[in-house]
């Protein structure tokens, strides 16, 4: 009997993936990237982006740590007094943060040695803290989920980008595999991409690209 | 004394926080309109790494890592709590983030006003955890690490003073308007990182 009602309540709430759920994962890709728009999360974006494979995983690593913490902040929310709301951020947050490290050393160790402090380093991820504030303290559980999942994506497509470009122009490969190679071409790998001044030149030029597309405007 | 020397001059021109690991970004570009409120924000930094990298160092080596609980006697000699590394370091620093804001607000009001949001969140600037992870996986002793902390501040202001000053002259440019704000700033900022560059190599 039970069953049936709950069944019913959940019948005549809003469904999961209603369009304003849908709009809390597309928002960020584009109008609202949490990169090239919130300006939030470049520190790593740009150290972890020389080769596509550690870019990948950071981006995975950023999904799960800011959706996971975002659906528990916000199923806290009404406990945490506001003024240590940050210290009590901060500690779930670097709960999760443990975990994806022990995680990405158990099972990709390589790539976490090649991530270095960057995984660490997702507990003061700007992305992270900055849904927490903005978003799951005044928000419901399942729509702060979907919200981290959106800018984990957000953030993942940006990555993915700049690592696509500066691994092909700068080592000439795809995920480590060299295609022009494979082709038979010589490329001579370009140094400037591989240094940090390469990347933040290309996330210059890719806002400079996505702005002019989408229209958003800065004074 | 030379390796001291070495390291401070390395952290803060080689291996400068923002133009080698873009550590530190988001308060980097947020505050960098104004070498006033630049500078100020940039001492802050100082204050904070030069204190937290040394406590951090402590915790690390007389707390976390295994076999340093051995003191309290043989059962403890194995435990190990480097996984709590994280989530200490991080309530050092916001303690010490906290205090620095109690400093600021007492002695300059106008400065506090002007720093706003920007100084709580010190706390999660990037460069500041970053200087302690970095301090640890390069196993620095205690004043290698002090030296390494300030050294890391100081080539943080340095780059935060540079970049508002340029920022504040290119306010008269006529910048394309898509690029205008943001993009800009992030290629004058791969530009200043190429000059950066040629201290490569520098060495005592």
């Amino acid at each position: 009997m039970s069953a049936e009602t709950a069944v019913q309540e959940v019948k005549k709430s809003e469904p999961l993936f209603s369009k304003k759920n849908r709009k809390l994962i597309t928002n960020p890709l584009d109008i609202d990237n949490p990169i090239t728009v919130q300006v939030l999360g470049i520190c790593s974006a740009l150290a972890v982006t020389t080769q596509m494979k550690p870019a990948f995983i950071m981006a995975l690593s950023l999904t799960v740590v800011t959706a996971s913490s975002n659906a528990a902040i916000s199923a806290l929310r009404n406990t945490i007094p506001s003024r240590i709301r940050i210290i009590v951020q901060l500690a779930v947050v670097s709960l999760w943060v443990t975990l994806v490290s022990e995680l990405l050393k158990a099972y990709v160790y390589d790539v976490s040695k090649q991530l270095s402090v960057f995984v660490g380093l997702i507990i003061t991820n700007c992305i992270v803290m900055g849904r927490l504030e903005a978003y799951a303290m005044g928000n419901k559980p399942w729509p702060s989920f979907l919200d981290g999942i959106g800018n984990g994506l957000g953030y993942g497509m940006i990555l993915m980008i700049i690592a696509f470009f500066r691994e092909i122009l700068g080592s000439g490969a795809i995920f480590g595999f060299k295609i022009f190679e494979a082709a038979g071409i010589h490329y001579q790998g370009n140094g400037l991409m591989l240094l940090p001044a390469g990347a933040c030149i290309l996330v210059g030029l890719i806002i400079w690209v996505q702005r002019s597309i989408n229209g958003y405007r800065e004074h | 004394m030379e390796n001291l020397i070495n390291i401070g001059i390395r952290s803060i021109f080689i291996d400068n926080m923002i133009f080698a690991y873009f550590l530190g970004m988001c308060s980097f570009l947020a505050v960098s309109k104004k070498v006033k409120t630049a500078f100020g924000l940039g001492v802050a930094v100082i204050f904070v790494l030069g204190i937290t990298t040394p406590i951090n160092w402590l915790i690390q080596y007389k707390l976390l890592t295994p076999g340093s609980l051995a003191f309290l006697g043989e059962d403890f000699a194995s435990v190990d709590l480097g996984f709590l590394q994280f989530i200490v370091f991080i309530a050092v620093i916001a303690a010490m983030v906290q205090l620095t804001e109690m400093a600021v607000e007492r002695f300059s009001p106008a400065l506090y006003g002007a720093l706003g949001i920007f100084l709580p969140l010190i706390a999660v600037n990037c460069a500041i955890l970053g200087g302690a992870l970095f301090m640890v996986n390069r196993s620095y002793t205690l004043p290698e690490a002090t030296v390494y902390g300030v050294g890391s501040g100081i080539g943080w202001m340095l780059a935060i003073v540079a970049l508002a000053g340029v920022r504040e002259k290119m306010s008269y440019s006529n910048v394309p308007a898509p690029l205008r704000g943001l993009g800009i700033t992030f290629i004058l900022v791969g530009l200043m990182s190429l000059g950066f560059l040629s201290f490569l190599g520098f060495a005592l």
